[in-house]
């Protein structure tokens, strides 16, 4: 692990943000620990995306906010500017937050359903005092111009707005402060196909421009493919497989991974084909099986894998996998 | 705000309330304009007289004007449940407040000082501060001001700790507000719809309940001119001089069913839920 926190895979841009043994434990009422991140190691690079994949409740959401420090870390860092922001309290912390900023999931959530959406763009500038009170109308029209919304709708509510149109008010609530990082968490989930397209191709554009980078988090393989440069599959709390560069379905190679992508809808199934999902349900996160997380309902599994927890290991450069059977 | 002047435009039933409760605090403020006689002026020589076109609703044991009274009664009762229920909403809110959004300890204090009050039935406890300092409105006030608030205290607690955890109160922390910030502009207003409803239609009730008080001996006191104490002293009367406690007791009734039907038309204008 060590070895992947000093290497920089070749032609990569600088690293941002890293994420090291980063692990949240829940207290359960009835005494029992529910780990939702084990040891979550990843590199954030500046201008990139990084995309997380798991399953629901494979901890890709508490990931990103135990990063955000909406909850606190149980272990672990997160080295940001030069510094672990997971030890950052009070001013220092609030001031972390200027850098890092998120989008969520569901877009009719976000929103304080009393404020108009000039208020909502620009608040983060007013919380650092950045934007006098009188120019609160020209920096909403502004910010509203960046993601292709039309400048009127600055004196709307947000629920006079459609889905993708609040998806996009969250993108510039989340740009307006020119953070280095924006984390989506599953951000075009809640939106219509062709609306998640607008999204997305809104997200790259704005990429580009500014050199921002993403810490996308989804389910949809197929949007992580195209969104991501690099990728790392979950699994109950654990990386199960992290690749920097290459191709989901032509470099993945955890048998997790492979049952992924066996479990992506086609378009073009024939009659009679049948859809491989994968068998059995996620085991309960409170009571962890010893040895590997996936061995319940694995097709490859062993003796080992019920003993030992496998490690990432490199199978190649910039390609690290955690299964005691792929070599 | 807005939508208490829509409400006004688009709903019957709130405009009519509304006019009538203002109706209510207009007499109030104007008793001492429209009230014929002085309140409190004993006349002895017309002492129990029945209502007539001099006294509209009679006069009692002293000869005083019974109308008068209960014109100047309005500005008394009404102004001191308003006070009563405007002091028990700050305090309880806020203390709510406080202890939904910083939990732990905070939480814990103010939580277990309102589980010691609430434990108090409120007729005891004023009849307990009634004893040590004496029976007074004020102080009937302050007994009904402690046994209360704790029900404002959870209402808002529990509201807050709904609110907390919705996304854009996530996004408010991670856009980096502070917590007087965010407790200000992100949660106070959504929880402040439904906690002023229920103080609207808690006026009828405390009304009551500060009637009740005064009624016991341990609220307003002699002379007065509180309805639930004209009630009390008509009391011996009424197989004599019924009007001594239907005329206050009807000022009771009307003043009641106005502002419970006013909080209830109130919800159905300020209802979140109807937001959308």
């Amino acid at each position: 692990m060590n070895e992947m926190a000093q290497e920089s895979f070749a032609g990569k841009a600088p690293v941002v943000m890293q994420i090291r043994n980063l692990t949240k434990k829940f207290e359960l009422d009835n005494g029992k620990e529910l780990t939702a991140c084990d040891h979550v190691t990843l590199n954030v690079y500046q201008g990139q995306t990084l995309g997380v994949i798991g399953e629901s409740g494979c901890g890709k959401s508490t990931l990103v906010r135990t990063i955000l420090q909406i909850h606190p870390a149980t272990e672990g860092q997160v080295l940001f500017d030069g510094k672990d922001i997971l030890q950052c309290r009070g001013e220092e912390e609030r001031q972390v937050r200027r850098k890092i900023q998120m989008v969520f999931q569901d877009p009719t959530a976000a929103f304080n359903p009393k404020m108009r959406v000039k208020d909502i763009v620009t608040e983060p500038l007013r919380n650092f005092g950045l934007l006098k009170k009188e120019d609160v109308d020209a920096k909403a029209a502004e910010l509203l111009e960046m993601v292709e919304l039309p400048a009127e709708f600055k004196d709307r509510y947000p629920h006079s707005m459609s889905g993708g149109q609040r998806q996009r008010l969250g993108i510039a609530r989340a740009l307006s402060l020119e953070p280095d990082i924006i984390v989506c968490d599953e951000a075009t989930s809640a939106l219509d196909v062709s609306v998640q397209k607008n999204i997305c191709e809104l997200l790259v554009k704005l990429q580009k421009e500014k050199q921002v980078s993403y810490l996308f988090i989804a389910h949809d393989l197929g949007l992580v493919d195209l969104m991501c440069h690099q990728v790392a599959i979950m699994y109950l709390g654990n990386v199960m497989e992290w690749l920097e560069a290459g191709r989901i379905a032509f470099h993945c190679r955890h048998p997790y991974s492979q049952a992924l992508m066996d479990a992506v809808f086609k378009v073009d199934y024939h009659k009679g084909e049948k859809i491989k999902a994968l068998a059995g349900d996620v085991p309960s996160p409170v009571d962890l099986p010893q040895g590997c997380p996936f061995q319940g309902r694995c097709p490859l599994c062993q003796e080992i894998c019920h003993q030992e927890k496998p490690k990432l290991k490199k199978v190649e450069p910039g390609h690290w996998v955690a299964c005691h059977m792929v070599k | 705000m807005e939508n208490i002047l829509r409400g006004f435009k688009e709903n019957k039933a709130f405009r009519i309330t509304t006019s009538l409760v203002l109706l209510l605090i207009l007499i109030a403020i104007a008793a001492p304009v429209i009230a014929p006689y002085n309140p409190l002026e004993a006349v002895m020589r017309n002492a129990n007289m029945e209502p007539s076109l001099q006294h509209l609703c009679g006069t009692d044991k002293l000869g005083r004007d019974v109308l008068s009274r209960i014109l100047y009664g309005a500005s008394y009762s009404l102004g001191s449940v308003l006070l009563l229920v405007a002091i028990i909403f700050v305090i309880g809110t806020t203390l709510g407040v406080l202890a939904g959004y910083f939990g732990g300890i905070v939480d814990t204090v103010i939580m277990r000082i309102a589980d010691m009050m609430i434990s108090f039935p409120g007729i005891i406890l004023a009849i307990a501060i009634a004893g040590v300092m004496g029976g007074s409105l004020v102080n009937a006030m302050i007994a009904m001001t402690i046994v209360t608030w704790t029900k404002y205290a959870r209402l808002a607690r529990s509201m807050v700790l709904k609110i907390k955890r919705r996304d854009f109160v996530e996004a408010a922390v991670v856009n980096g507000g502070t917590p007087p910030h965010i407790l200000w502009t992100h949660i106070v207003p959504n929880i402040l719809p439904l906690m002023v409803i229920t103080a609207a239609a808690d006026i009828g009730a405390m009304l009551m309940e500060l009637a009740g008080l005064s009624f016991l001996g341990f609220g307003s006191q002699p002379p007065a001119p509180e309805w639930g104490l004209m009630l009390s002293e008509g009391r011996q009367q009424i197989q004599t001089a019924p009007w001594l406690m239907i005329f206050p007791g009807l000022a009771i009734f009307v003043t009641v069913v106005v502002f419970n039907l006013w909080g209830d038309s109130l919800r159905d204008v300020l209802d979140p839920r109807q937001d959308n």
